[in-house]
């Protein structure tokens, strides 16, 4: 892409109707090498690339793990069909004899299924992705503040995800004790015989874990620094797009949650390299046999410091596609939202609730009274700002004249995805009704719809959206309604189903579906449609990952610089834009979301342009 | 090439802060969370704990190392102070300071930890703990149907005891009898390893994270002692920014050891 740029480089074309191209400030440096540029870059736009491209691929293997999953748990102890010699030949007679899963496999595919798909996928593709390669272009800055440090982010987040991957290689495969990690069994679990000491699954977990914190670190500090100290002039607190209100409120989340994990893996790593007992109790018999341990340890002191993490990270997933949703609604609608005060107070409260409701995943380990009393309080609260969030875009549609293309599709269905995983929350965050659901597939549907349907709904709608400023072509219309409509039906397809199971008591954590067990004899029906759901779910799939790179060489390209013809500060750069980012320096005179003033010549006013129009200066798009 | 970011080394207008300042504070936040941890974690344990060891660590050496870091911290101050005062010389010299101090802590610390390794905790079948010296080599002790040991005094977690220790066995050890306690009464016996005991566990883990962070801000500081000091030809206030934010980090690891000293060793 860069060499075209630079043989049809032109002169600034300013505000024109063709788009500029990035040339910027980059005659004036020397060409830096292809590494420098494509791989070893500094600029934030390529991290925000690599980011999203690597998280996309962890998507579709973490994806593919479930696909075979799923056959485990329609058709259990039958051979998987197609990939059965693969599974054979990657990971022995051992684990896989004849093409059939074995528990352990089930168990290593499910722990990194669910590890590498929310640490790995869904945040960096969300926060890391799009904050790295919008943020910028929102706020009107030319990079990061740390280029070099947002570098380093994006380095060890991917060594993180090599250590992951490579831990289904060592002797015993991948960890085994769900995303979880809970002691005692994952201080137990791959040690012994047969096991390395260091070279085992559940410690390749730990240390794989510990890069991707570290490496979220380094982003989170970036982000939150890039938003305070580069926003260009008039860019007060109160005009910034509500992208970038989510990505600020996540990049705290993930600064102080994250943390206390990191401290909890270095004691796990303790207990199982030097035999510390952090997380195991006092008489602890493992297989008949006294645990040669200390003891004096707690399982639940784990339990805390991992949902410590764990609940906030609920949050970084779902934060961003709040603020895409929200761009892309109000982009489409072309009008305000219906209250930016309203999102933005909400952002702010649910941040800030988000972490002091993390022993509401705990209430079955009997942690006492009290504290299940304050914890249902405050998961009962966190839903009053959320539901606050879904109204604002939902009613941002009343009285709007919608256009309905691929993002605002994916945009729309985020809304009955996030209501679905919202409400289908509350049962879960009572003691009493948690009882009776606790660790069942309610739990799974519930849950799956936030961070499957709906997060995925919101980081579809911001590819859809965000591609041709990233390569100058829009991607093609009609396969992304295929796509859009094979995703919709059989996300669906997978995750409603669970909520029956759910009901009838369908354990999350069997190997077998649930055939062993009479009671669910009912419901096992449902297992069959959630697989050949999830399996033409993975066929649709297919038309986007062609599109997606169909369009990046032959899509159709853009007119304009603006092709949605929105308002944000991302939209005033160059197609595709070059290093530095804008021709010329930013200045903004108004809000985000300034569509449909009266009296304006457009139906949009952008941030940037000083109009001498007949309006005064408009209030904040708010009521 | 690199882009010229702004606020690089000059404070933003609105928020008052160059953008390194805005970084190391919200890193700092990040770390307090992460020693947060630990220490909800050391509660979390001794709430739970049925029995907890009190005075089981060197109390002169962790009060030295106290009083080690907190002059560093000030010399680290100096030097920052030197630079912003265009004296060079004087913040080489400080920051040399900076570094012998830290230097000193770790080489105290170090012998803290062998110490630790080198006493030895003995239980019995009845449950009793004797905890103390071998008077045989851990070889011979594998070995041997028999362990020797001298047991600690009854003194030995009085400051005085402990500060005499440090210099060769204290007088009063002459009172105390080497026991020989046959292998067959011992439940479990091993020296004072992160495995020993819960409280060794949390003592080894913080306090060594705390030195790679020593370590850590050594290294840093180093660097601007030495090769990164030549950013002063060209830009003697970016180096000080520099070193004012990797001061901002000394400070905060001299402040978590300011905490641990209390919790581990006196409380």
């Amino acid at each position: 892409m860069d060499e075209q740029r630079h043989k049809t480089a032109q002169p600034q074309g300013g505000e024109g109707k063709a788009p500029s191209h990035g040339t910027g400030h980059h005659e004036h440096h020397p060409e830096l090498s292809w590494w420098r540029r494509y791989v070893f870059s500094t600029d934030h736009k390529v991290i925000g690339i690599q980011y999203m491209i690597t998280s996309l691929l962890v998507a579709l293997f973490g994806f593919g793990l479930m696909v075979v999953m799923r056959w485990q748990l329609s058709f259990p102890g039958k051979p998987v069909p197609v990939i059965g010699p693969l599974l054979t030949a990657v990971f022995g007679a051992n684990l896989a004899p004849g093409g059939v899963m074995t528990p352990n496999l089930y168990n290593s595919f499910g722990a990194i299924h669910g590890t590498m798909m929310i640490f790995m996928a869904i945040v960096p593709a969300l926060f890391a992705g799009f904050g790295n390669f919008v943020v910028p272009l929102q706020i009107g800055a030319p990079d990061m503040t740390f280029p070099r440090l947002n570098m380093a982010s994006f380095w060890t987040f991917f060594v993180g995800v090599l250590i992951m991957l490579g831990s289904f290689l060592v002797p015993g495969g991948a960890a085994k004790s769900g995303w979880t990690s809970y002691p005692p069994l994952a201080n137990v679990s791959d040690t012994g015989m047969g096991f390395e000491p260091i070279l085992n699954g559940q410690t390749l977990w730990l240390i794989g874990m510990a890069f991707n914190i570290t490496g979220s670190l380094l982003g989170s500090v970036n982000i939150i620094a890039t938003i305070i100290q580069l926003r260009a002039p008039g860019l007060q607190w109160m005009r910034l797009p509500v992208f970038v209100w989510s990505e600020l409120v996540t990049a705290f989340l993930l600064l102080l949650a994250f943390p206390p994990l990191e401290s909890a893996a270095v004691m796990q790593l303790m207990d199982r390299l030097f035999g510390t007992s952090f997380f195991s109790p006092d008489g602890l018999v493992i297989g008949g046999r006294h645990w040669p341990v200390s003891g004096g340890g707690s399982a639940l002191l784990w339990q805390h410091l991992f949902w410590f993490l764990g609940h906030p990270e609920v949050y970084v997933q779902i934060l961003p596609t709040m603020g895409i949703v929200g761009e892309v609604i109000a982009n489409n609608t072309r009008k305000p939202l219906w209250s930016y005060k309203i999102f933005v107070y909400s952002l702010l409260s649910i941040g800030f609730l988000s972490m002091v409701v993390w022993a509401h995943h705990m209430y079955m380990t009997g942690m006492g009274q009290s504290i299940t009393t304050f914890f249902q309080i405050f998961t009962t609260i966190i839903s009053i700002p959320s539901v606050l969030l879904g109204t604002v875009l939902l009613l941002s549609l009343w009285g709007g004249s919608i256009r309905l293309p691929v993002p605002m599709l994916f945009a729309l269905a985020w809304l009955p995805m996030f209501g679905i995983g919202g409400l289908t929350g509350l049962p879960l965050g009572w003691t009493a009704s948690d009882m009776v659901l606790h660790d069942t597939y309610y739990v799974i549907g519930h849950f799956h719809y936030m961070m499957a349907p709906a997060s995925i709904m919101g980081l579809f709608a911001g590819i859809y959206y965000w591609f041709p400023k990233a390569t100058g072509r829009m991607m093609n219309e009609f396969w992304g309604k295929v796509h859009f409509w094979m995703t919709i039906i059989f996300f669906n397809g997978v995750f409603f189903p669970m909520l029956i199971q759910g009901f009838a008591g369908v354990h999350r954590r069997w190997y077998d579906g649930g055939a062993g067990w009479q009671m669910a004899q009912p419901v096992l029906w449902l297992n069959q449609v959630m697989s050949v759901s999830a399996w033409i779910l993975a066929i649709g799939q297919i038309p986007f990952i062609i599109n997606f790179f169909w369009s990046i060489w032959r899509g159709k390209r853009v007119t304009s610089d603006n092709p949605w013809q929105a308002n944000t500060l991302e939209w005033a750069a160059p197609t595709p834009p070059g290093h530095g980012n804008f021709t010329h320096p930013m200045a903004v005179y108004r809000g985000p979301y300034e569509y449909s003033v009266p009296g304006a010549a457009h139906d949009y006013l952008p941030q940037w342009v000083e109009e001498e129009s007949k309006v005064p200066e408009p209030k904040l798009s708010s009521v | 090439m690199e882009i010229e970011i702004p606020y690089n080394v000059t404070a933003r207008p609105d928020t008052g802060a160059y953008n390194a300042k805005i970084g190391i504070w919200l890193f700092l936040a990040s770390e307090v969370m992460l020693f947060g941890g630990l220490f909800s974690a050391y509660i979390f344990l001794r709430m739970g704990a049925t029995h907890w060891p009190h005075h089981l660590l060197n109390v002169p050496m962790g009060l030295f190392n106290t009083v080690v870091l907190i002059t560093s911290s000030i010399t680290m101050v100096m030097a920052w102070t030197a630079l912003k005062m265009r004296q060079f010389q004087s913040y080489r010299r400080w920051l040399g300071a900076t570094l012998v101090c830290g230097v000193l802590f770790l080489c105290v610390k170090s012998l803290e930890y062998k110490d630790k390794l080198h006493h030895y905790g003995v239980i019995l079948n009845n449950g009793q703990e004797i905890t103390g010296h071998l008077e045989m080599t851990p070889e011979e002790a594998m070995k041997s149907n028999v362990l020797r040991i001298l047991p600690d005094a009854e003194d030995a977690g009085s400051f005085g005891y402990q500060l005499q220790s440090i210099f060769g066995r204290p007088a009063a050890a002459g009172e105390e009898k080497v026991l020989e306690i046959p292998k067959s009464d011992i439940q479990w016996w091993s020296n004072f390893t992160p495995r020993y005991s819960t409280f060794l566990a949390t003592y080894f883990t913080m306090t060594g994270l705390h030195g790679l962070h020593i370590i850590g801000g050594l290294l840093v500081l180093g660097f601007f002692w030495g090769p990164g000091a030549k950013l002063y030809r060209t830009n003697p206030e970016h180096l000080a920014n520099r070193v004012e934010v990797a001061g901002l980090f000394w400070h905060f690891v001299d402040l978590v050891w300011i905490f641990l000293f209390p919790t581990l060793y006196l409380l």
